[in-house]
């Protein structure tokens, strides 16, 4: 009873604090909603619209429906017809155009051959994603007229992109996003939180007060829970009003693996506090964390592309399976039954860094 | 079981690495009394304090506080003490009030008495118009106000203050001192540390620091009596090359300078100081004025802190 109401007592004014401090107040909202923006407009690896130039030598009839074609796919806007090669290979080197698309004079006589290529495309290859572009292209179906419609190569792959047909690059990152902002906010709001009191001094107050470690722990804590379940719901409401993100699974399930999320971030945020000695450390230690999080995790890269090292990385961060989790859960209407692994990995994330931070968090001050 | 004292410490040690804070303490505070630290900076004051609070854990030795074990049962004690950091460490962006609440919330203090509580503190020591300013914005004499009644809001049979006027001014100085005497005659038992010998002198009684040993304690008055020193205090036009003189005089332990005065301590088994420092006065044809003087606690102080250095020599 004395315990419960010490909880309290810490948490009101825990809620006190937060409320007055209007920057971290700001991050709470800010920062899942400039993220969303950022990464919903900027970040896309469905490419459209890039800009080419067409030296067509051949000028036939079947050159020039190969050029349109190309055209009407929408992957190339052709914004120049040059004469040469050469001058196709200056306007890349200018960074004119990302694509040159080079038909030699006997166009026609090639594709009748078949054996060696009709037409090139000179591709800018410093953009990985640019190139991969081409790479795409160059399996495109080329359907002639009636006349030839025996040499249209028939394609041997046929992609058909589950669970993401429009192949929108925000249906991949929100989900993903959810992970990495929540891991920003939760690991360094905690952090930050018990490292500022001990920087101010309040700390050795408290602890000479009747207030125990773990009293003390939960009562900063469980503000910040309802904080990041405050921007779930914001990153999820952007997401699906300016992206047009789903939710195909079941949000109650959702939210329990966000809570376990939560609850594994917010103890090794504990757990850094107890080592870190000033905010500036906390930071740099969340950064840290922060980092991989984003790159490992398979926010930002598929995670089986990754080297077996950084899968076993990967395979630490909370963040990875937080992914796996939303991923299944939004966009592959899984139930949370079906990843239980990873579910099980988090709380058990949990259970070891809670324990590391109470050992480490004494009531005293050597 | 003491009814005497409310800190008995015995061989109190403390060691951070390879230096030693505190060196084989001992200790007997007398209940109801206020016992004073004296000591400069870094002779151990806060870490005793805070190792008899159960903050530091000592290396050797150990101490009864209010009849509890400590360091092994502090948690059991800290609903019984009072304890005032040398750093302001309320919360700065928390209105006084709030600050209060908070503390008498954390230390269970009973709801129904709780606000009746708050406004008597706020009321003895003069915060009624802060109330609602933010403590950070507060200026030292107040914050170290808001940091006593926060100390003895749940009503501590012990308080342990560190250093509690290091940031304040004169005046406020006089009114903190007068709020620990009524604190005193209502049986809180005080244990206060402090650098300055005017306020050393309040105390019923008191302990000299140095460099982590305790080279003396007792009443202000037994102290002064037991210096084992006689104190001439002399004045000269030329207090400087005075000073130089009776510094080379074999017999003399220590000169402190006071504006034109000179302090000179000399040991007791010297029986004539007077004469022995106008001989060697006249000898380097300095005009001077001595006469024998009773022992101030500055004087205790030079006097004990001396005796090591003296012994080595």
């Amino acid at each position: 009873m004395k315990s419960l109401s010490r909880i309290l007592a810490v948490l009101r004014k825990e809620v006190r604090q937060l409320r007055r401090d209007r920057l971290t107040f700001g991050m709470v909202v800010g920062l899942p909603v400039m993220q969303m923006l950022l990464f919903g407009y900027a970040i896309n690896t469905d490419v459209r619209n890039l800009e080419a130039a067409v030296a067509d030598q051949a000028d036939t009839h079947l050159s020039r429906q190969f050029v349109a074609e190309l055209a009407q796919t929408q992957v190339i806007d052709i914004v120049d017809r040059v004469a040469t090669p050469e001058q196709l290979e200056a306007l890349l080197r200018q960074g004119d155009i990302s694509i040159g698309v080079y038909i030699p004079r006997d166009f026609d006589r090639r594709v009748v051959d078949g054996t060696r290529a009709a037409a090139h495309l000179l591709v800018d290859g410093s953009d990985p994603t640019i190139l991969g572009v081409a790479n795409q292209l160059r399996l495109m179906p080329f359907g002639f007229d009636a006349g030839n419609a025996a040499r249209s190569a028939p394609q041997a792959l046929e992609v058909r992109p589950y669970y993401n047909p429009e192949r929108r690059t925000p249906v991949n990152i929100v989900p993903g996003l959810m992970g990495v902002i929540l891991t920003m906010t939760m690991i360094l709001f905690t952090a930050v939180a018990i490292v500022r009191e001990r920087e101010r001094g309040n700390l050795e107050l408290l602890i000479n007060t009747p207030v125990s470690s773990l009293e003390l722990m939960i009562g900063k804590v469980v503000p910040y829970i309802l904080i990041g379940m405050v921007q779930l719901a914001l990153i999820l409401a952007v997401g699906r009003l300016l992206f047009d993100v789903p939710v195909r699974g079941s949000v109650v399930d959702l939210y329990l693996a966000a809570m376990a999320f939560i609850a594994a971030n917010l103890s090794l945020g504990l757990f850094i506090s107890t080592a870190a000695r000033t905010q500036f450390q906390a930071t740099q230690i969340t950064v840290f964390i922060l980092l991989p999080s984003i790159l490992l995790s398979g926010f930002m890269f598929p995670f089986e592309g990754m080297p077996e090292v950084a899968q076993w990385l990967g395979e630490v961060l909370p963040n990875t399976h937080f992914i796996r989790l939303t991923r299944g859960i939004m966009l592959r209407d899984a139930a949370l039954g079906d990843l239980l692994g990873e579910m099980a990995y988090l709380l058990g994330f949990t259970v070891v860094a809670m324990t590391g931070a109470a050992l480490r968090f004494t009531k005293r001050l050597d | 079981m003491s009814r005497e004292f409310a800190i008995e410490a015995r061989g109190l040690t403390k060691r951070f690495g390879d230096l030693v804070a505190v060196s084989q303490l001992d200790l007997d505070v007398p209940r109801g009394t206020i016992y004073g630290f004296l000591g400069p900076n870094g002779s151990g004051k806060s870490t005793t304090i805070r190792m008899l609070c159960g903050l530091l854990m000592p290396s050797e030795g150990k101490a009864l506080v209010l009849d509890t074990e400590v360091p092994g049962d502090a948690r059991r004690l800290k609903p019984r003490i009072g304890y005032m950091t040398q750093k302001f460490s309320l919360f700065g962006d928390m209105t006084v009030f709030e600050n209060l609440q908070f503390i008498a919330e954390i230390y269970s203090y009973p709801r129904r008495e709780r606000a009746g509580r708050i406004e008597e503190l706020l009321e003895r020591y003069d915060l009624r118009d802060q109330r609602r300013q933010l403590a950070g914005t507060m200026s030292g004499g107040q914050k170290q106000r808001l940091a006593l009644a926060c100390a003895v809001l749940h009503r501590p049979e012990l308080l342990l203050l560190d250093e509690p006027t290091s940031a304040v001014d004169p005046q406020s100085r006089r009114d903190f001192w007068s709020a620990l005497f009524r604190l005193a005659e209502a049986g809180t038992t005080i244990l206060v540390s402090t650098h300055y010998m005017d306020e050393a002198e309040r105390c019923h009684r008191l302990a000299i620091l140095d460099h982590g040993v305790k080279v003396a304690d007792g009443t202000p008055t037994e102290l002064q009596a037991g210096t084992g020193m006689h104190v001439v205090e002399v004045t000269s036009s030329n207090p400087y090359q005075a000073q130089q003189v009776i510094a080379d005089l074999p017999a003399v332990a220590s000169v402190t300078q006071l504006g034109v005065r000179l302090r000179v301590l000399i040991p007791d088994s010297e029986d004539n100081p007077v004469a022995l420092v106008e001989e060697a006065m006249r000898a380097a044809n300095l005009d001077t004025h001595a006469e024998l003087s009773t022992a101030s606690l500055e004087d205790v102080f030079v006097a004990v802190t001396l005796k090591p250095q003296s012994k080595a020599a």
